[in-house]
C-alpha cells in the first residue's frame, strides 16, 4: 500500500494515485522492486545480471497499458536500474513511465533509469515519461536517463518525455535506430527554475529505407537554471527527419539549442527549426485585455506552450 | 460612457531625441449604445487611439473617464474588468491554446460548445472545424483575425473596440462580418468603436471621427459626414474597399 505522499508522487508522472487492477505494473519505490503485476500477454522478470526488469510483450498484444512508476521518498538513495523492453511483432501498448523523487533530507537523491526498447515489425508503442521533483529538503533530486530504442521495420514509436516540476539536475540520452518504414516520434517539454539544470542529448539514426523521424522539443527556462539541447538526426537512406527546438527563455536563464541534421544518402530529406525567445509582449497584452493580470497571462501562455 | 478630454500621446524618436506627437489634443464622447465608426489614412493614429483606450499605451497628455471613473492611469486588466476589449489589428498566435480555450479565456469561464460554435459562426468560420484548433502558425491570417474578432463577441462587455476588423478578410466572410456587428449594434446594449476603411462598416456606425495626423479633422453624425468622406478620401483612403484592405500600424 502506498501513503499519501507515495500515492501524490505516483500521481505526478502517472496521472493515476494507484496502480489500475486490470493493468500490467511493476512498481519501483527506494531502489527496489515493490508490486507486480503480470498476465500471459506481459511477462515482467528480474533481470540477474544487474538491477532492473525485462518485460517481455507477446506478438499481436492489443490494447495493454503498462505501468513502470519508480518512486524515491527516502534522502540519499543512489538508484540504477536497467530495464529492457522486448515488444513482440505487430503488438499495439502504451508503457507509462517516469520517476518521483520527494526528498526532505539534505542528501542528493538520484535515479538513473537504463531503458532500451527492441520493438518488432509492424508494432505500436506509445511510451510516456514523467519526471517529478518535491520536497522540503536541502539534498538535490537528481534524475539521468539514458534512453535506447530499436525499431523494426514499419513499427511506429511514440515517446513523450515531461520533465516541468522540481528536479535539480538531469541529463537525459536518448539513442534511437530506425528500420526500413519505421517512424519515431519524440516530444520532449521542460521547464526549469531556480538553479536547476537539464542537458538533453538525442541521436536518431534512420537506417532504413521511407524510414521517419519527428523531434519536437518545447521548453521554458526560469530564473538562473540552464539548458542545453543537442538532438542529432542522421539520415543513411531514403528517409525523412524534421526536428524542431522551441525555448521560451525568462528572468536570468540560459538556453542552448544545437539541432543536428546529416545526410549520408542523397534521397534523406532532413529539416531542423531552432527558436529561443522571451514570451511574446502581443501574447501578453492580449490576455491582459480579457482581464488577466501579467502573472496570470504568463502563466497561461507556458501551461499552452508546454501542453 | 467614454469621454476622451484633451488627450495626447507623444514618443521621442530614437533618432534625433525629438518628440514626435502620434496623438494630439483629442476629445470626443461616446455615449452608451452607440456606434462609433473612426476612419482616415494611414498612419494618422487610429490604432495608438484605440490603445490609449485600452490602456495599452498611456496618454503624455489628457484624461479618459470611462462610465465617470477616471482610467487614464488604470492597467490594461483593471479596464478589462470595468468592460472594455479590444480585437487586435495584428492579433497574437499562441502555440499550444486551442481556440475553444481562447473564446473560455476571454468570456472568463469555461464557455459551453454550443456557445463557442455560435460565436464561430458569427464570424463566418465552420465551429466544428476550429474548436479544437491550435491558435497557431496554422492558421492563415484571416482565420486569426476572425478568431480575434469571435473573441471579443464573447465577452460581456460595455465597450468593445474593432481595429480594422476586415483586415485579411475575404469578401463573402465580410458580408457575416457585417451582418454580425449589425447584429451586435441592436441587441446588445454596447458601445462599439469600429476603427475602418470600408464604406459598409461605416454604414453602421451612429457617429463618425476622421483622424489624420494625429488630430480629429471631422467628426459627427454619420449622415452628415459620409457624403463628404466618400468624395474627400476616397482616392487616398479606399473607402469603398476596391483595392483590398489593406493593415496599417
Amino acid at each position: 500500500m502506498l501513503d499519501i505522499k507515495e500515492s501524490n508522487l505516483l500521481k505526478a508522472i502517472s496521472d493515476v494515485s494507484f496502480l489500475p487492477e486490470n493493468s500490467v505494473y511493476n512498481l519501483r519505490k527506494n531502489g527496489l522492486g515493490v508490486e507486480r503485476k503480470t498476465n500471459e500477454k506481459v511477462q515482467i522478470e528480474n533481470k540477474t545480471d544487474k538491477p532492473g526488469i525485462d518485460i517481455r510483450i507477446m506478438p499481436d498484444t492489443k490494447n495493454e497499458t503498462i505501468y513502470i512508476p519508480v518512486i524515491i521518498t527516502e534522502s540519499g538513495v543512489n538508484d540504477k536500474v536497467y530495464n529492457d523492453f522486448y515488444v513482440g511483432e505487430n503488438a499495439d501498448v502504451t508503457i507509462v513511465a517516469g520517476c518521483g523523487i520527494h526528498n526532505s533530507g539534505c542528501n542528493e537523491s538520484r535515479h538513473d533509469g537504463i531503458h532500451r526498447f527492441f520493438i518488432g515489425k509492424n508494432a505500436r508503442v506509445k511510451y510516456v515519461e514523467k519526471h517529478y521533483g518535491d520536497g522540503e529538503g536541502t539534498g538535490a533530486r537528481v534524475l539521468n536517463p539514458v534512453t535506447e530504442v530499436f525499431i523494426g521495420e514499419n513499427a511506429v514509436c511514440e515517446m513523450e518525455s515531461v520533465q516541468i516540476k522540481g528536479v535539480d539536475s538531469t541529463e537525459r540520452e536518448t539513442n534511437a535506430v530506425l528500420e526500413a518504414g519505421a517512424k519515431y516520434i519524440v516530444t520532449e517539454r521542460l521547464m526549469t527554475h531556480g538553479n536547476q539544470s537539464a542537458v538533453s542529448n538525442m541521436v536518431i539514426e534512420l537506417n532504413g529505407e521511407d524510414a521517419s523521424a519527428q523531434i519536437i522539443s518545447r521548453s521554458v527556462a526560469k530564473d538562473s537554471s540552464e539548458q542545453v539541447f543537442y538532438p542529432r538526426a542522421v539520415g543513411n537512406a531514403k528517409c525523412a527527419a524534421h526536428v524542431q527546438c522551441d525555448s521560451i527563455i525568462m528572468d536570468e536563464a540560459k538556453i542552448r539549442s544545437i539541432p543536428e541534421i546529416a545526410a549520408n544518402n542523397a534521397d534523406a530529406q532532413i529539416v531542423h527549426e531552432a527558436a529561443i525567445g522571451r514570451i511574446n509582449n502581443e501574447q501578453l497584452l492580449k490576455l491582459m485585455t480579457f482581464g488577466l493580470d501579467e502573472t496570470e497571462a504568463e502563466e497561461i501562455i507556458i501551461q499552452g506552450f508546454l501542453k | 460612457m467614454l469621454e476622451l478630454k484633451n488627450v495626447g500621446f507623444t514618443v521621442k524618436n530614437e533618432a534625433d531625441g525629438k518628440n514626435l506627437e502620434i496623438i494630439e489634443d483629442v476629445s470626443f464622447t461616446l455615449e452608451d449604445g452607440k456606434f462609433l465608426v473612426i476612419t482616415g489614412p494611414n498612419g494618422g493614429g487610429k490604432s495608438t487611439l484605440a490603445r490609449l483606450i485600452m490602456g495599452i499605451e498611456k496618454p503624455t497628455k489628457g484624461q479618459i473617464l470611462y462610465n465617470g471613473t477616471d482610467i487614464t492611469n488604470m492597467s490594461i486588466d483593471e479596464r478589462a474588468k470595468l468592460g472594455i476589449g479590444y480585437a487586435f489589428q495584428q492579433p497574437p498566435r499562441f502555440k499550444g491554446l486551442t481556440v475553444r480555450r481562447l473564446l473560455s479565456l476571454a468570456h472568463g469561464s469555461e464557455l459551453p460548445e454550443d456557445e463557442c460554435c455560435s460565436y464561430l459562426t458569427r464570424v463566418g468560420l465552420c465551429s466544428m472545424d476550429y474548436l479544437n484548433r491550435e491558435v497557431d502558425s496554422s492558421l492563415s491570417g484571416g482565420e486569426v483575425k476572425r478568431i480575434e474578432i469571435a473573441s471579443l463577441m464573447a465577452r460581456d462587455l460595455g465597450l468593445a473596440i474593432y481595429d480594422e476588423p476586415e483586415a485579411g478578410i475575404d469578401l463573402w466572410s465580410f458580408q457575416m462580418l457585417v451582418k454580425s456587428f449589425r447584429m451586435l449594434s441592436s441587441e446588445k446594449n454596447e458601445s462599439v468603436i469600429i476603427i475602418s476603411h470600408q464604406e459598409r462598416i461605416m454604414q453602421l456606425a451612429d457617429e463618425v471621427i476622421v483622424i489624420a495626423d494625429g488630430k480629429i479633422r471631422t467628426q459627427g453624425a454619420k449622415d452628415e459626414i459620409l457624403p463628404t468622406l466618400l468624395g474627400e478620401f476616397d482616392r487616398k483612403c479606399d473607402l469603398r474597399g476596391e483595392k483590398g484592405a489593406e493593415g496599417n500600424a
